[in-house]
């Protein structure tokens, strides 16, 4: 009797997630300036570093699509409850029986979706204006979900501080985001940088999930492909367990 | 009878400033139980731990029997909440957002679809269907909060301040539907500050200043606490009475007077208003009105929170 409950307490939360999905797709996500955003940001700031210099297309497209997954799962999510809460619409999610981790697990998948979408729309652009090539699709199709999962609960993550507005939000995003970028191997390979960059390279999902791209479109990568998964496997765990503690915490104090 | 809400203790503490101190009361299954507090008395506060907004500090309560806090998506199953202030998705139409509460209750599709608009009929929001909830005024937006709480099929409905500030049709209709889902069986936790509202709609009145509750009761027994505030009002025509001669009459605490009419504060109005038409009657006093007037749920409330005795307003 308790487990059937217990399924059937699961199953709801699980719904009320597909549910915050839904809503975050209409609210947030599915907006033109949202998509534009999405597909030319990452494509503008890349060709910025590549112009001039001597890439290969198999160095270009790799790291613009790891750009693209970065920047779209990561982009709308810190956002998301910061609006809610100066909404206050926030406060009617968490008086719903849905719980805390099920509205953050909706905002991690709406992430998700949304990079995976953006960042296949950058694979087919590199494929179809370059000669690159993918020489291990699943391995690909991998990267790209795995690194999608990690960006969005990152985002998540950074939607904890119970910050007065979107705009402090967006700040504190950018100065962790935009370091992260330059030490992960995107614009340079890991074993090119700096002795301190490769030091910090390590902490960066985004070079775990750069080097599954690289891998994917036939390129050495610094970290091993096992390594890259355990490692976005790992980092997506922490995140997600710490932004529910804290946006519970957070809630607690109503704040 | 079953309690809808149990509680206990609760508590909750901001810093230093204790908002809620202890609080202890239940309400009960199908009634209309209203909670009356001056401005920082401790409502809003007191549901938002009850509906699982914030946490307490100490103490529990329960909802149907569920911990707020060991059970809280349990005891948030059986609830709905209408805030003062219209939080509905301002970019989602009308019918996305009673869609969105309704899933998120878990309400069946069918359920759904066919509750919402039987209420956007009866809430007279059936036109604005597929309007975004943007282009709906006050008035309508709390329409649209009490649908999206009540598609939701709650067995305990808590409304904090729902008619604050709107326009008169919409405030009689929200109290209208409420008091029919009453009828039903839907228990209601009302916040409010108009007194009329309370005195109409509640079965039984908590009163809470600053974090503690006052007093609980029916409104009738609640006003009959402070029955030595019922006063007899009397008005002469140019000839009147002594006030001396007014206040000798038997039973008399207190009088006010202004011109010609005289408030007669008593315990017994009806002794004292025969005492007055029998002094007029010697004396040769003409008498042009004479009423007697039971104390109101304001005075009433004005009498058990601070404000009322610093001298304050609602």
């Amino acid at each position: 009797m308790t487990v059937h409950r217990e399924a059937q307490m699961l199953r709801r939360q699980i719904h009320g997630s597909i549910v915050i999905l839904k809503k975050n797709a209409r609210l947030y996500y599915l907006k033109p300036p949202v998509l534009i955003f999405g597909i030319l940001f990452p494509v503008f700031f890349f060709l910025a570093f590549k112009m001039g210099r001597p890439i290969a297309a198999e160095d270009f497209v790799p790291g613009m699509v790891a750009m693209a997954l970065w920047f779209t799962a990561s982009a709308v999510g810190p956002l998301v409850t910061p609006w809610e809460r100066g909404a206050k619409t926030y406060e009617r999610l968490i008086s719903t029986p849905v719980s805390v981790p099920a509205i953050l697990l909706g905002d991690v998948m709406s992430g998700l979706v949304f990079g995976v979408c953006l960042s296949i729309v950058s694979v087919l652009i590199g494929l179809v204006l370059t000669d690159a090539s993918i020489t291990n699709t699943p391995l690909l199709l991998a990267g790209i979900m795995m690194g999608a999962l990690n960006f969005a609960s990152l985002g998540v993550l950074l939607a904890s501080p119970p910050a007065s507005g979107p705009s402090n939000i967006m700040l504190l995003s950018n100065l962790i985001r935009l370091p992260l970028l330059f030490v992960s191997g995107i614009f340079m390979p890991i074993g090119q940088m700096p002795a301190w960059a490769q030091w910090i390279a390590p902490l960066s999902p985004l070079s775990y999930a750069g080097a599954l791209i690289q891998s994917a479109f036939g390129r050495s990568a610094f970290f091993p492909v096992w390594l890259s998964l355990l490692m976005l496997v790992l980092f997506t765990l922490i995140f997600f367990m710490v932004s529910c503690k804290f946006h519970n915490m957070w809630r607690a104090k109503g704040l | 009878m079953k309690k809808a809400i149990e509680v206990k203790g609760l508590t909750r503490k901001f810093g230093h400033l204790v908002a809620v101190d202890h609080l202890e009361f239940a309400v009960y299954q199908g009634e209309v139980f209203g909670f009356l507090g001056p401005n920082g008395a401790g409502k809003t506060t007191t549901v938002r731990m009850l509906t699982g907004v914030i946490d307490p500090t100490e103490g529990t309560a329960a909802i149907q029997g569920h911990d707020i806090q060991k059970a809280s998506l349990l005891s948030r199953s059986h609830i709905a909440v209408v805030p003062e202030e219209a939080n509905v998705y301002l970019d989602l139409t009308v019918w996305q957002n009673l869609m969105l509460m309704a899933e998120l209750h878990s309400i069946a599709r069918h359920q759904r679809i066919q509750e919402a608009d039987r209420l956007l009929d009866t809430l007279g929001l059936a036109q604005k269907k597929k309007q975004k909830a943007r282009a709906l005024s006050k008035g309508l937006r709390q329409r649209l909060m009490l649908c999206a709480a009540l598609v939701t099929d709650p067995e305990i409905l808590f409304l904090d301040e729902p008619t604050s500030g709107l326009d008169v049709q919409s405030a009689n209709l929200i109290r209208q539907i409420v008091a029919d889902r009453n009828r039903n069986g839907l228990t209601v936790f009302l916040t409010t500050h108009n007194m009329i509202e309370a005195n109409d709609m509640c079965s039984r009145i908590g009163i809470i200043d600053k974090g503690h509750i006052a007093v609980i009761d029916t409104p009738e027994k609640l006003r009959s606490t402070i029955n030595f505030r019922q006063y007899v009002e009397v008005r002469f025509s140019s000839m009147a009475p002594d006030h001396n001669e007014l206040e000798a009459l038997a039973d008399v605490l207190e009088i006010d007077s202004e011109n010609s009419t005289f408030r007669l504060y008593t315990k017994i109005p009806g002794k004292v208003a025969t005492d007055v038409v029998r002094l007029a009657d010697t004396k040769g006093f003409n008498i042009i009105h004479l009423s007697i007037r039971k104390p109101s749920l304001e005075e009433v409330f004005l009498h058990f929170t601070s404000k009322g005795k610093e001298g304050g307003t609602l």
